[in-house]
């Protein structure tokens, strides 16, 4: 592994200087970049073993209403209502995924399972607009400065570091499950279930693992946006366009590989803010076309995403190199 | 060690497997023979927990096992090969094999430790125990090799061996009928052999049972089976 730890370390090394040069709003890029980063991350958790969840948003608007509903109706700081956001996704998870699991609903109808899921939050949060403002979105209270108490700052160099912090926890995250033993399991049961219980792995608590580990991290990352941005809305942090987006991102970075969720961050938060730049208002909406067709265009030639493209392609240079010489 | 008692397995009307009882003892090699569609894979799945049982019970040494999931079944020593080879294509053929040892045991073992069992099944079967040889280059043989490692690396008392030899040629046949009496004799398993193939199997195991449409009709010694009129007929047809 220490071809990887290198350019890791370099990397790191980078995005902690980064910000020194920065101006807020390419600042406001990266901290969005890390947060999606770290959301994109968590879904191939699960979406690696062939796990495909079009209903993140789901546990993303869990984890950011929660915690801000807890903060402005009850005062609990985001450091309790967090922690209380990632289990009622968890929970959810546990509910949808248990009979899912148990009784095999796997492939494009697990997909549609999530599919609904996403769409039933976003209904939910729309539904109890007297608490949650509904479709008009709500703004968690402001304490007006800086404190880490409210996990409120002014300044973006303090949501940077934070959001370094959590981006580089969720790579953590994906590390150990790559190299736990529990990665074998999965592949095994993404390829073939009956052989895989045959062999003693118990098929639902493997996928549960996965799953619970994917909507926690979700959860912790649409709780922290919604702290980020100061502002809520059921469109951006629940349903099928955030959900399919974040499909989209994963699989055009490339969810096989570390920092593929990541790249796959950068090209969504380029493109959304390109449009928004160059078309102004005019556009509006554009981004999910193109995200659609740019998915189709991804999966049919380069399924593995930007980093596994780039990855074999290194490969076959290394090779030719090797060869010739 | 295994007591299967009015076995019964129906989908919708079709009874695939009728009111079965046979006994393993310990140490046994025993033959379950039938020719196709007779229910002995069925009853074979319903020993390994792939499927559940609409009627009877299986007993593995005193433990009802019926009903159970194909996991639980695994952890309890009882471990199984597929008909058709199951390779878990992403992942090397060591890797296979260590996957096997460590959730076969369920958390008793380590991870070291799963993978020196994976080595040393996989030098029982001899195939490659190297960590970088794919599933890819595994002909028909190989295949059903890496099923028997798997199995063997799970560490069961009881071995249910499906078909260990269909799609071999006579040479791998017997090589296979020969690995299976080796494990048999050097570690002690117990093994359940079923297979449609009467001649190998035949000479091989210690007793046969022969199941024809969900039914036992045989139990015995195989020089017995040979002689059985009933036997006769179903593997060679009716004789006027």
């Amino acid at each position: 592994m220490m071809t990887i730890r290198w350019p890791l370390a370099l990397l790191f090394a980078v995005l902690l200087l980064l910000p020194l040069g920065l101006q807020d709003y390419l600042l406001h890029m990266a901290i969005q970049i890390l947060i999606w980063g770290f959301v994109y991350t968590g879904w191939s958790v699960m979406g690696r073993f062939g796990q495909v969840s079009l209903g993140h948003g789901a546990f993303l608007g869990v984890g950011a209403y929660t915690t801000a509903l807890l903060w402005n109706n009850f005062g609990l700081v985001p450091w309790i209502g967090i922690p209380i956001g990632v289990a009622f996704a968890v929970l959810l998870a546990l509910v949808i995924g248990y009979p899912c699991f148990r009784l095999k609903v796997v492939g494009h109808y697990f997909a549609l399972v999530t599919l609904a899921l996403s769409q039933v939050v976003l209904l939910s949060i729309v539904a109890a607009r007297d608490i949650t403002g509904g479709s008009l979105g709500m703004t968690p209270n402001s304490v007006g400065q800086s404190s880490w108490l409210a996990l409120q700052f002014t300044s973006k160099m303090h949501w940077y570091f934070v959001a370094l912090a959590v981006w580089a926890f969720g790579l953590w995250v994906w590390v150990k499950v790559d190299r736990g033993m529990g990665r074998a399991a999965m592949e095994a049961v993404s390829e073939d279930e009956t052989a895989a219980a045959a062999v003693g792995i118990n098929v639902t608590r493997e996928k549960l693992r996965v799953t619970v580990i994917s909507a926690a991290m979700t959860a912790f990352g649409g709780a922290l946006f919604g702290q980020y941005q100061m502002y809520l809305n059921p469109e951006t942090l629940s349903g099928i366009g955030v959900s399919l987006q974040i499909v989209f991102a994963a699989i055009a970075g490339g969810m096989y590989s570390l920092l593929g969720p990541t790249v796959g961050a950068l090209l969504t938060i380029a493109l959304t803010e390109g449009l928004r730049i160059g078309f102004g208002t005019t556009l509006i909406g554009a981004a999910n076309t193109i995200y659609g067709i740019l998915l189709i265009l991804f999966i049919i030639f380069m399924p593995r995403g930007i980093t596994g493209f780039f990855g074999a392609w290194t490969k076959r240079r290394a090779a030719t190199a090797a060869a010739t010489t | 060690m295994l007591s299967v008692r009015g076995l019964t397995k129906s989908f919708g009307g079709f009874v695939a497997v009728s009111d079965v009882s046979f006994e393993v003892s310990e140490g046994e090699l025993l033959g379950l023979i039938g020719p196709n569609g007779s229910g002995k894979s069925t009853t074979f799945n319903l020993i390994a927990g792939t499927l559940k049982p609409t009627a009877g019970s299986i007993r593995f040494e005193g433990e009802e096992i019926g009903g159970l999931a194909a996991h639980q079944v695994c952890h309890m020593g009882l471990a199984r090969t597929f008909q058709i080879p199951r390779p878990f294509r992403k992942l090397g053929i060591r890797e296979n094999v260590t996957l096997a040892a460590y959730y076969g045991r369920h958390g008793r073992v380590g991870r070291d430790e799963a993978e020196a069992l994976a080595v040393e099944a996989l030098e029982t079967v001899g195939l490659p125990s190297d960590a970088a040889t794919t599933t890819e280059g595994l002909g028909a043989a190989g295949l059903k090799k890496l099923e028997l490692a798997r199995a063997l690396s799970t560490q069961p008392r009881l071995l249910l061996a499906d078909e260990s030899l269909g799609g071999l040629d006579v040479a791998e046949m017997d090589q296979a009928a020969e690995m299976l009496e080796r494990i048999r004799t050097e570690k002690g398993i117990t093994i359940v052999w079923v297979e449609h193939i009467m001649g190998v199997l035949m000479r091989v195991v210690d007793r046969v049972i022969v199941l024809d449409h969900g039914e036992k009709i045989f139990e015995g010694l195989p020089a017995d089976a040979a002689r059985d009129r009933r036997v006769a007929e179903v593997y060679l047809g009716t004789q006027h």
